[in-house]
């Protein structure tokens, strides 16, 4: 597994992103967390020592980002890693459509990646070097009845990656998907399902975050989820998955 | 909690760019300006005032280590201002902006028979950086530094005073040498070497060990122009300090001496043994570039120097004598991933013999022998930092990889206590591994006076390098 000296995570406060900051420090990486919710980060930066900076940031704030991502990088001293972890799924009923929820979700999962791993393209693309970590979702997969907005954000995520993917990695920078499944983490929480520990979830990234490519995180989904993928829409539209 | 402030202006994204010393050991990511004209370096240091950054000097790159590298910083790098302002071809005074290279040099006076006094392996040096580390030569036991052949040069504080200096005054001997870290050099007048023949004379000596080299370097040095010395780091025992010298000296009687001057005749050749094309060489060398490959070339120079021309005087171009290290474009390529680092130490003549063979034994011991040595005469400066001794250097060249880097790092710091011990000193252009507590050791009170003119002429300590972070020269 590659060492890595300095990282950003954004969505650091919890779940995934908490979990991927506390590995990281606790492997000598200077990483910087950010989020919204500055309690959260001041905890965190209180029991995870100086390896963390933590950085106060609404996603949904764009215009902040290309000065922000420039201060962090000096301030760490350096930058190899970019993780995207930030992302929202506020429960949707099965006829519900409700904008504002739709747009919170695009801009948040859609926007608010674009606006950071643009910035980490930019970057890598002339240092040639460096990883840019994008947490999408097997969600994105497929258009389910469940959660056309969520779906598709993921879905938007994915296609971003790839691109960026078909850009960067001949110039030595890897790109990486993580499609993790449900994971137990606050947006999951009004699920009932068996979940996936969030810190198995960061492992497994941190791990992958050199591979250029895309990594389900159970090999039981890489399957289930090549033959999903497959599926023709008109017997998938048939099926309650 | 610290939070970051938003409101910070953001430097132009595509800026950033990664850059590395020579040997590729170390690198950082910075953001890359290369200005064409004065006011634009004074632009620079504004800019980076309002952005909350540090500068760090490029010339061409050629520092070994981390002089020329800083994390974040803004990259100063003046390749781009490289005009030669004006040649008096009477007097040999050349005046020209700090970014000309040696190459500018030579190829601007050759042809009215003059020649650089003082040159580094290679040509592609910018005479900013040549000075910010005042190079040496294999001419310095009797030229001394380049330093010493500047007849006025401007030098641009980061509070935008340009000054004028001249070697009668004091500030020149404390900017030249002091690593990019107190004022950027903008414009350089030096004094040129006459010259009769664009080629030397150069004589190989095969050395059998420690005693040869030094007893040869000393029946030598009051009369030749230049004295090198290859060593084979592998020779052990009664071998110890095994090699080849070759002493050069101007060339005054010939009959071709104006054909000899023109840059054509100076060209290097474009294949390697009259078969291999000069930018495929670093590939095979690479396959070579292994302890057991490298024990084997040295070996065969080694027993080519004892059989073949030694002692037997041969003319050589100045070009070809002077830049060794341009003989094989991309050279350093062959010790990727890793790169390398070169360790060299200078050392009092009275100790070298001792100090020198210990170093060679303790890199052997370790099993990280030098693929390349090299010996040269030195004699001392009154720069400020200046690395140079009454004495000799050794210069040692170590491939590394992620996996030996921690050996190498304790073999130098193991090595730097032998040194230092022994009143040796180091050179910024090339350290990698000092720690601040030997760059105190070796510079004791000037490293006081250089902080001192530090805080007046930098007093927001707008210039930086890894190095000066490394080894904590701002105190």
């Amino acid at each position: 597994m590659r060492e890595f000296k300095h990282a950003i995570v954004i969505g650091a406060s919890s779940g995934i992103g908490a979990e991927l900051v506390k590995l990281l420090a606790s492997r000598g990486t200077r990483v910087a967390a950010v989020a919204r919710r500055a309690d959260r980060l001041a905890q965190m930066a209180i029991s995870l020592g100086s390896n963390v900076l933590p950085v106060e940031h609404d996603v949904t704030h764009y215009d902040e980002v290309p000065a922000l991502f420039q201060k962090i990088a000096q301030e760490l001293g350096g930058l190899d890693l970019v993780i995207y972890v930030a992302g929202v799924m506020p429960p949707v009923g099965p006829h519900e459509y409700d904008f504002a929820k739709d747009k919170q979700m695009i801009e948040v999962n859609v926007l608010g990646a674009i606006a950071w791993l643009d910035q980490a393209a930019i970057r890598f693309e002339n240092t040639r070097h460096g990883s840019i970590v994008a947490v999408g979702s097997v969600a994105g997969d497929r258009g389910r009845s469940g959660q056309p907005v969520y779906n598709a954000s993921k879905a938007a995520l994915t296609t971003y990656m790839e691109a960026l993917r078909n850009r960067l990695a001949k110039l030595g920078v890897s790109v990486v998907t993580i499609k993790p499944g449900p994971t137990a983490t606050e947006m999951t929480a009004a699920l009932h399902m068996k979940m996936m520990p969030p810190e198995k979830v960061a492992e497994f990234i941190l791990k992958k975050a050199d591979k250029t490519g895309e990594h389900y995180v159970k090999a039981a989904h890489r399957v289930a989820f090549a033959v999903i993928r497959n599926t023709p829409s008109a017997i998938f539209r048939r099926l309650k998955i | 909690m610290k939070l970051l402030a938003r409101t910070t202006p953001a430097l132009p994204a595509e800026r950033i760019t990664r850059i590395s010393g020579f040997g590729t050991r170390s690198s950082a990511d910075g953001y890359l300006y290369r200005p064409t004209e004065v006011h634009e370096i004074r632009h620079i240091f504004d800019l980076a005032k309002q952005t909350g950054r540090e500068v760090v000097l490029r010339g061409a790159g050629r520092s070994y280590g981390d002089a020329n590298i800083a994390d974040e910083a803004i990259i100063l790098d003046i390749t781009r201002m490289k005009r030669i302002l004006n040649w008096d071809k009477q007097s040999g005074i050349i005046e020209c902006e700090a970014g000309a290279t040696i190459e500018d040099l030579w190829r601007t006076c050759i042809e009215d028979g003059y020649w650089p006094p003082v040159v580094s392996g290679t040509m592609y040096p910018t005479l900013a950086g040549a000075l910010a580390m005042n190079i040496h030569g294999k001419n310095n036991f009797c030229q001394g530094t380049l330093g010493e052949h500047v007849t006025e040069l401007d030098v641009l504080f980061p509070t935008g005073d340009l000054k004028t200096l001249t070697p009668k005054d004091d500030l020149l001997y404390a900017v030249i040498g002091s690593a990019g870290l107190l004022g950027v050099i903008t414009r350089v007048k030096m004094q040129m070497k006459k010259i009769h023949s664009g080629d030397t004379e150069v004589l190989p000596v095969f050395c059998r060990n420690w005693d040869d080299q030094f007893a040869t370097f000393e029946s030598f040095e009051h009369d030749a122009d230049y004295l090198v010395s290859w060593i084979d780091c592998f020779g052990r025992g009664a071998n110890s300090g095994r090699g080849q010298i070759h002493v050069g000296w101007y060339t005054h009687e010939s009959s071709d001496l104006p054909a000899s001057l023109r840059p054509e005749h100076q060209d290097l050749p474009d294949t390697i043994l009259g078969r291999f094309p000069k930018a495929t060489v670093w590939r095979i060398l690479r396959r070579f570039n292994n302890r057991l490959g490298m024990r084997l070339i040295n070996t065969a120079k080694n027993t080519a120097s004892k059989l073949l021309g030694d002692r037997k005087m041969h003319p050589q171009s100045l070009v070809g004598f002077s830049f060794l290290l341009d003989y094989v474009p991309n050279w350093r390529n062959a010790y990727l991933p890793g790169g390398f680092i070169q360790y060299q130490s200078f050392v009092p003549k009275e100790r070298a013999r001792e100090v020198f063979g210990k170093l060679i034994e303790m890199q052997q011991d370790a099993g990280l022998e030098a693929f390349l040595g090299v010996l040269k005469r030195h004699r001392p400066d009154k720069f400020l930092l200046t690395h140079a001794v009454d004495g000799y250097s050794l210069a040692l060249d170590f491939k590394v990889t992620d996996k030996n880097w921690p050996r190498i790092e304790k073999l130098c710091h193991q090595m730097n206590d032998v040194v230092l011990a022994a009143g040796g000193r180091f050179y910024f252009a090339k350290d990698s591994t000092m720690r601040p507590s030997d760059a105190r050791a070796y510079l004791g009170d000037s490293l006081n006076r250089f902080q001192e003119l530090k805080k007046h002429l930098d007093p927001e300590g707008l210039l930086t390098s890894k190095l000066a972070e490394r080894l904590q020269l701002f105190g």
